[in-house]
């Protein structure tokens, strides 16, 4: 018989970080950025740091497309950083764009995962990074130069320098306890988001 | 014989999509590898101005047309038929945001296909986009390719729709195999 996941949710060993706490540090100035929002709880997560923000396009549906929208966007606004932040979930779900931005290489686009080991917006069943995917060493392994896992507080600064300066495409793992993400209401008028987004882009 | 010279690739009218293209201010063109498109792929490789993003499946770049949109950019997709199915879900993306979304569709499973495989996406291309909003424009000759092509642009960039110009094998050669 295949190996099968325990039931209930349970924290990985070494996995200490409040996804409350890590997020807002790894993102640090978030006006430094723009930033795609996967759907979810990085929504909410993204939301609690930058509030119902211009700058900011979330997701809430379409799962799978942050990471590619992040690089149309990057490859859009080369003088502007882009900040991805999305789940493991929606990341697993569209595993190769991490092939693809790895090959274009663009030099503005960082992505943060947040990596809680499950779906929780589906009822907490495990994802496959709690039963032994590395999503940092397939960043690694598609070419991404730039990566690093955050487990413990430690290691934050080293994370959020990489997402704020990296010259290349940049690929943070944070490893949080499967919580609750922050509550936040999301704006869920994605065309509206879009000319809001869009009017507020600084002149080239 | 006019089989024949129908189903042999028409010289030209790719290097006009492609003018077209750049003309209309397209800046990333993503694509999936594929014979029909490869003389738009091997241009945009060589165009300086433009981004090439291969991609590893369809979905990428409907994504990527979202991002480029918000950024200012234009963009636009190359893929076969079958890879429309791929793309299903993330079309709600542009519907739901009301993004403007151009792409090129090469056809299989229609006019002469000789693999039995492409006949189930090929036949479902068009019902499968017109259940996403988006509007197929078809092409079966080569005389028709710049209106059509225009038109859509037009559609696209102006009006902010979501067209899909659809490639026939009549237009691009059929595939014996």
């Amino acid at each position: 018989m295949p190996r099968k996941p325990p039931l209930s949710p349970t924290v990985t060993a070494g996995v200490a970080l409040e996804r409350s706490e890590a997020v807002p540090a790894l993102i640090g100035r978030h006006e430094d950025f723009l930033i795609i929002a996967g759907l979810g709880g990085t929504a909410c997560d993204v939301g609690a740091v930058t509030g119902d923000s211009p700058h900011v396009y979330s997701l809430s549906g379409a799962m799978g497309a942050a990471c590619m929208m992040g690089l149309g966007l990057a490859l859009a606004r080369p003088q502007q950083r882009v900040l991805v932040v999305t789940g493991d979930g929606e990341l697993l779900m569209s595993i190769g764009a991490l092939a693809t931005i790895a090959v274009i290489d663009p030099p503005n686009l960082a992505i943060l995962c947040v990596d809680n080991g499950h779906y929780g917006e589906t009822g907490w069943q495990k994802s496959h990074t709690s039963l032994g995917v590395d999503l940092e060493k397939i960043a690694a392994g598609c070419g991404i130069k730039h990566t690093h896992t955050v487990s413990g507080a430690s290691e934050i600064a080293a994370g959020a320098r990489l997402l704020h300066e990296s010259n290349g495409a940049s690929f943070v793992v944070a490893r949080v306890k499967p919580t609750e993400p922050p509550a936040f209401k999301r704006n869920l008028d994605a065309a509206f988001c879009r000319d809001r987004f869009r009017a507020a882009l600084t002149p080239v | 014989m006019d089989a024949v010279v129908e189903t042999q690739p028409a010289i030209g009218w790719q290097d006009e999509v492609y003018v077209l293209l750049r003309r209309n201010g397209i800046t990333q063109i993503a694509y999936v590898p594929d014979a029909g498109h490869s003389i738009l792929i091997d241009r945009s490789l060589a165009d300086p101005d433009v981004q090439s993003i291969a991609l590893t499946t369809e979905e990428e770049g409907v994504a990527l047309i979202a991002g480029a949109d918000l950024g200012g950019a234009r963009a636009v997709l190359l893929m076969q038929s079958s890879g429309v199915g791929n793309c299903v879900n993330m079309l709600s993306l542009i519907k739901g945001g009301r993004f403007p979304f151009l792409t090129l569709v090469s056809m299989r499973g229609d006019f002469g296909e000789g693999n039995p495989w492409q006949f189930a996406m090929g036949q479902a291309t068009e019902a499968v986009l017109a259940a996403m909003g988006v509007i197929c424009m078809r092409i079966e000759h080569p005389a028709d390719v710049v209106a059509t092509m225009n038109a859509a642009l037009t559609m696209v960039f102006k009006s902010g729709q979501a067209v899909a110009v659809l490639l026939s094998q009549r237009l691009i050669g059929a595939k014996p195999f």
